[in-house]
């Protein structure tokens, strides 16, 4: 690679991690704001022009709070553990497409961090590990809430992982790939693979919902019956880091889903578009850029929609959680997996 | 670069499968295998089989490792590491010579082997990735694929029968 591919490159994966870091802290703002609209509140409205100016507010708060450890704690742990669960959260960007790619002076840049051929086994690996960062926490705390809420995040993660897994073949039946590339360019224009997975994309979704510890599953951190969950204990930025590590996954997760689903940065009439402009190199960016739009586009509205159920719906009960995620979604799952294949080989047979 | 970097995972690997061991507390030492399974998949990598190293971490530290976890802080282990069980000298004489005589054994057997070369004009960097690892597991290993999982299904319905509830038994 040359040293100027490289410099792109490195632009690039900055560019990706601050935007990350930009979109988890105004998710706080626009969790508030919605929370509000929602239950007919104003919300924040204090800190600079229509309160855009609170994320910071509270960040400072966050950093200038004593940094508190508990006496019993194994200090250590306690202090990896915010730290693990950050790392996890923005480890997963890296092999999302946000958009096809872009030509400048005659060089080729692919918006995509590291191009694997085993994107989505990464993506998988990545989601597997964030519930380290809960459990260390969790345990370090030297708190019965905390260890109940690590134990219930553990439990959780693993059972949602199956069913998320098992949603997850039936688009890699599909698609013949492992690469979110290849997926992402395969669903060129208007060829969604949410038309040919709708039953997939809800499993995924509630699958996402869960391994993202979010309303109506945010079981480890029922307020109600464990106080706060894994981080009971936690004060300063290190709740900071916690709950900017959800905010991370939340958008993380948008992505894959716009990435599987929702076809990543394809967009209607996106061939219309290139043929439109004559000069090649102009109309591939033009249309790249319309991509990008319409691929973070796509992740906000998933963002949103996180927030929107997150004040709809109450919190499941712990055994009605377990049920729905092995006695109900991972049937469903292998459902779609049989029903997948017998189209495929129904289309294999018709024409 | 390769070199330094195999070097480096190669100690990394080394000192956390001792610190597995050595460490007294066990949440510590499932914390450190976990770094040793991070660090074979970076084996993995450097291999240039990336599948292989992705499932690892899926299947190992995603799940397996987890349950670990899970388990030894229920059970709270953690707690009396200081009061371990006090082990006798004749069971700690006993057991320093069975690892030396182990110790003896392998340096006997690795002493006339060799590292079987490859060939760099046949060898093919490309064969750990995922499509060619598919294609050798469904044509030239057909066989033992399909009895691993049955062998998997064997364990699935083992488990769910050790965890079925009978009518009129009290488990908890």
């Amino acid at each position: 690679m040359e040293s100027v591919d490289l410099l792109y490159k490195a632009i690039y994966i900055l560019a990706i991690f601050g935007i990350t870091l930009l979109i988890a802290t105004y998710s706080t703002y626009f969790e508030r704001k919605i929370a509000a609209f929602i239950q007919d509140r104003v919300g924040p409205n204090r800190a600079g022009p229509a309160g855009l100016l609170q994320p910071l507010a509270d960040a400072g708060k966050l950093f200038f709070k004593e940094d508190f450890i508990p006496n019993k704690a194994s200090k250590a742990l306690f202090i990896l553990g915010p730290g693990i669960a950050m790392l996890v959260a923005t480890m997963s960007s890296a092999v999302v497409p946000f958009g096809d790619k872009l030509i400048i002076g005659g060089h080729e840049i692919n918006l995509i961090a590291i191009d694997v051929n085993i994107g989505v086994l990464y993506v998988f690996g990545v989601v597997s590990l964030g519930v380290y960062g809960l459990m260390v926490g969790g345990w370090a705390s030297n708190n019965k809430f905390s260890l109940l809420g690590a134990i219930r995040a553990a439990s959780q993660n693993i059972s949602y992982e199956l069913a998320m897994g098992l949603s997850l073949i039936a688009v890699l039946m599909l698609s013949g790939t492992l690469s979110l590339r290849e997926i992402a360019e395969q669903q060129s224009g208007f060829n969604w693979n949410i038309w040919y997975q709708p039953l997939g994309f809800i499993i995924f979704l509630v699958c996402a919902f869960a391994e993202c510890n979010r309303t109506p599953f945010d079981l480890p951190e029922s307020e109600a019956e464990l106080i706060g969950g894994y981080h009971t204990e936690y004060g300063s930025m290190k709740l900071g880091m916690y709950l900017f590590a959800e905010y991370i996954n939340i958008f993380v997760a948008s992505a894959v889903m716009a990435t599987l689903y929702f076809g990543a940065y394809n967009f209607p009439f996106m061939e219309d578009l290139r043929a439109a402009i004559s000069d090649p190199v102009l109309a591939n960016n033009v249309v790249t850029i319309v991509g990008l739009v319409a691929m973070f586009t796509k992740i906000f509205l998933f963002i949103f929609f996180f927030m929107w159920v997150r004040w709809t719906l109450p919190r499941f009960r712990y055994d009605q959680l377990m049920k729905l995620g092995w006695q109900i979604l991972i049937p469903l799952a292998i459902l779609n997996i049989m029903l997948t294949g017998g189209g495929i080989l129904l289309k294999e047979y018709l024409f | 670069m390769t070199e330094n970097l195999f070097y480096f995972l190669t100690s990394l690997t080394l000192l956390s499968a001792l610190m597995v061991v050595i460490s007294k507390n066990p949440v510590h030492s499932v914390l450190f295998l976990i770094i040793t399974f991070f660090t074979i998949s970076g084996h993995y990598i450097l291999l240039n089989a990336q599948f292989l190293a992705a499932v690892n971490i899926i299947v190992y530290a995603g799940a397996i490792m987890v349950l670990f976890l899970f388990v030894i802080m229920f059970l709270n282990m953690g707690k009396n590491a200081e009061n371990a069980v006090k082990t006798s000298v004749i069971s700690k004489i006993a057991g320093t010579l069975a690892g030396g005589l182990l110790f003896v054994v392998m340096i006997a057997a690795l002493k006339d082997a060799a590292i079987v070369g490859y060939n760099p004009e046949t060898y093919n960097s490309q064969v750990g990735m995922v499509e060619n690892l598919g294609k050798v597991l469904f044509t030239q290993y057909l066989l033992p694929f399909e009895l691993a999982s049955v062998l998997f299904l064997v364990a699935m319905v083992g488990a769910v029968m050790l965890g079925k509830k009978e009518t009129g038994e009290q488990h908890f």
